[in-house]
């Protein structure tokens, strides 16, 4: 049997940046959903279109529970996000090289301006979590005055998905390079990880081994990678049951 | 001999030639007039009515619709998390089945010399065409940024960006473009001496159209020789191209990573689908012909019904076969995605529609299809092809919006519940039935050539006190 490790492609997909959410300590405030929409532009797409599973979120809450009603044990919150996969399945897909992997951050892009939307890469998305702008959602005035100016904002019939906020990745590497050092680790870090209360999300180099993203999975020790067994080589780890 | 004994032996042959078109000779010139005579004739009022409520609907449905769509976004359609593929493309893979039993009919019939296949070769290449054309519709339909859709295309451009040929999506692209292309043309060149057969009989507008259209067309022997040539070429080449394309078409779903998608079979199972749904769409059309048209019911004969009737059947074995291997391994699989997949199938809330599929794509079939009178009835096989049809747009339903409910995310299941797809996809049957009543009054819907070819290839002779049918080789 092949094992994952064995079908990584070159070196460069062991990835660079990475996550992990320990689901123990998350409480399900959903407080990462909502910094995650505010950094990232993304649109409210009101009710009804929320109740039709067309909610747009980079980053969601998966609620599970064991049993019938009444006797109902809830199992840990499972936040769910792009899993930046290394060798991953939206990819390929793509009729027009809107979905890319990124060479120097190790990440997959979403290319907005040239996505002609056949959304390929979401139905063969096994963590489904790419977002498409099925309308043109309304900003009402004053929400328009929230839009963060680093990152594009999305027109109808493009895909979306979390970038793992590729624009603060750029800003504390241009700051880095201009002050000529190396990007220290906890320089900056993801909305969500930054707006997570209890701390259950940590974002920094994975393949630096004193970074603190490094140092959580190695005390915690038993990490867990979603959907391991497609060899999509995802650079998001789960701690759960520790 | 005795009177008696002759008698019999008469009405024998009387019988064949009633039953056998090609046993039934007519002379050149007539039959050029019986298919002058059906195409010009005037339409009635029934005729225009129709044909106005399907310009109507196809306005309306197809390009009201689809202008609403575009300016509104796919959010107008029934399409969501996870079911983000739809009814546009159950539409897009069913115009391509359709489109698959012209060239099955055409090429295929004609390669291996089926001799029943001379007088509706015609009517079976422009479902091809047209079939596609709503194909290509439903499928730019799909797009959310349909504007965009040259980006598919391999065009030079400053930036230096290509399609990504990894994508089963651009394969599929040229795929289907090679196809409408070379069917398109495979459509033409058998019209060529019926066209110029026609330019010699028309006045006005139409002389000047089958002018052109004949390219010169005078039926002399170095022409015939260029033509066959040519047609014998085609049929040949776009045998593989068919069996490319619709495997190709599989490929957008068996190259995914979803459960119940990955299964290696779906290229043959497709292929056989798409011939069950296009045999079942030869035969109505080719009832509707019949009924409607002047002078049609000598050209179309209870036979014809027959043989395409027993291409149904075997059709239908196969695709039952094809269905009962795909489900019998992704079952014995064991993964326990696709167990939740295959018994949301059956149980689910959509599972009638799973049994409705089994019920019209085998088991009507086969219990109508086996009796040859049955089958030589138009109006009975009429009715067992359009419930094929119902049958198989259900199988393509299934595989497509009801299996990707069901993936590796159980957080994200959801039913899908189609939107202004309906209407869209009934425009584009209003748009096929119409591209279909233009054309049956601006071509001749009969290869009036073809058909003699096979009469003076046919003989019946007597041996003894036999008759037998005997062919001749025709090169």
């Amino acid at each position: 049997m092949i094992r994952p490790e064995e079908i990584k492609m070159s070196a460069e997909e062991t990835g660079k940046w990475g996550m992990v959410i320990d689901q123990d300590i998350c409480t399900g405030c959903q407080a990462c959903v909502a910094a995650c929409a505010m950094e990232n532009n993304i649109s409210f797409v009101g009710e009804v279109d929320a109740g039709y599973g067309r909610s747009m979120h980079w980053i969601r809450i998966e609620r599970f529970w064991e049993g019938a009603y009444p006797e109902v044990k809830m199992t840990p919150n499972q936040p769910m996000l792009c899993q930046q996969c290394g060798h991953a399945t939206c990819e390929p897909v793509c009729p027009a090289f809107a979905t890319v992997h990124s060479q120097a951050e190790q990440l997959n892009l979403q290319v907005y301006n040239r996505c002609v939307g056949t959304r390929y890469c979401a139905n063969n998305c096994p963590y489904q979590v790419r977002a498409f702008n099925w309308r043109d959602y309304q900003r009402p005035e004053p929400l328009s005055n929230q839009l963060n100016p680093d990152v594009t904002v999305r027109r109808m019939g493009v895909m979306e998905k979390c970038t793992f906020c590729i624009q603060r990745i750029h800003k504390a590497q241009d700051k880095a390079k201009s002050e000529g050092r190396e990007v220290v680790d906890g320089e900056f870090t993801t909305a969500c990880a930054q707006a997570c209360p209890a701390n259950a999300i940590v974002f920094g180099r994975v393949d630096d081994p004193e970074s603190l993203v490094s140092q959580v999975a190695r005390a915690h020790g038993h990490g867990v990678k979603h959907l391991e067994e497609l060899g999509t080589l995802p650079n998001v780890t789960y701690f759960k049951g520790g | 001999m005795s009177d008696k004994k002759q008698h019999a032996a008469q009405s024998h042959e009387e019988h064949l030639r009633e039953k056998h078109l090609m046993l039934d000779p007519l002379p050149r010139g007539k039959m050029n007039d019986m298919v002058m005579e059906s195409m010009l004739e005037k339409p009635t009022w029934k005729f225009w009515v129709i044909f106005g409520f399907l310009a109507f609907v196809v306005v309306y449905f197809l390009f009201y619709k689809w202008g609403v769509l575009i300016a509104k976004g796919q959010g107008e359609a029934g399409v969501m998390r996870p079911d983000y593929w739809g009814i546009f493309l159950v539409n897009t893979v069913f115009w391509i089945g359709i489109s698959h039993a012209g060239t099955f009919i055409s090429a295929i019939l004609r390669v291996f010399r089926a001799e029943f296949r001379r007088p509706f070769t015609r009517a079976a290449e422009l479902m091809t065409t047209f079939g596609l054309v709503q194909a290509g519709f439903s499928i730019f339909m799909h797009m959310g940024r349909v504007w965009l859709a040259y980006w598919l295309m391999p065009y030079p451009n400053q930036r230096l960006l290509w399609p990504n040929l990894h994508s089963p999506l651009t394969w599929d692209l040229l795929a289907i473009t090679t196809y409408l292309l070379s069917s398109t043309m495979y459509l033409f060149l058998p019209l060529i001496p019926d066209v110029a057969m026609a330019r010699d009989r028309s006045t006005g507008w139409r002389k000047n159209l089958y002018k052109v259209l004949s390219l010169g067309f005078r039926g002399t022997e170095g022409e015939w020789t260029h033509l066959r040539n040519a047609m014998n070429i085609f049929a040949w080449a776009i045998i593989p191209v068919m069996f490319s394309v619709h495997t190709i078409v599989s490929w957008d779903f068996a190259a995914a990573t979803r459960p119940g998608w990955s299964s290696t079979i779906f290229g043959p199972y497709f292929i056989v689908g798409a011939l069950h749904s296009g045999m079942g769409a030869a035969a109505v059309v080719l009832a509707v012909i019949r009924s409607t048209m002047k002078n049609m019911k000598y050209f179309v004969r209870g036979e014809h019904f027959d043989a395409i009737g027993k291409l149904m059947l075997i059709i239908s074995m196969s695709w039952a076969y094809f269905f009962f291997n795909d489900y019998m391994v992704q079952w014995y699989g064991g993964d326990k995605w696709t167990q939740q997949l295959l018994h949301f199938h059956e149980a689910g809330p959509m599972g009638w529609m799973w049994f409705a599929m089994l019920i019209c794509n085998v088991a009507i079939p086969w219990a109508i299809l086996w009796n040859p009178k049955w089958r030589a009835t138009p109006w009975a096989i009429t009715i067992v092809g359009l419930v094929i049809n119902v049958g198989m747009w259900f199988e393509r339903y299934i595989i497509i919006p009801i299996s990707v409910t069901i993936n590796r995310m159980p957080f994200t299941w959801r039913l899908y519940e189609p939107g202004i797809e309906v209407p869209m996809g009934i425009g584009t049957v209003a748009l096929f039935i119409l591209l279909y009543m233009a054309a049956s009054k601006l071509i001749p819907l009969i290869p009036v050539w073809e058909v003699q070819e096979g009469q003076m290839a046919h003989e019946l002779k007597k041996f003894g006190r036999e008759t037998v049918v005997s062919v001749s080789e025709l090169e």
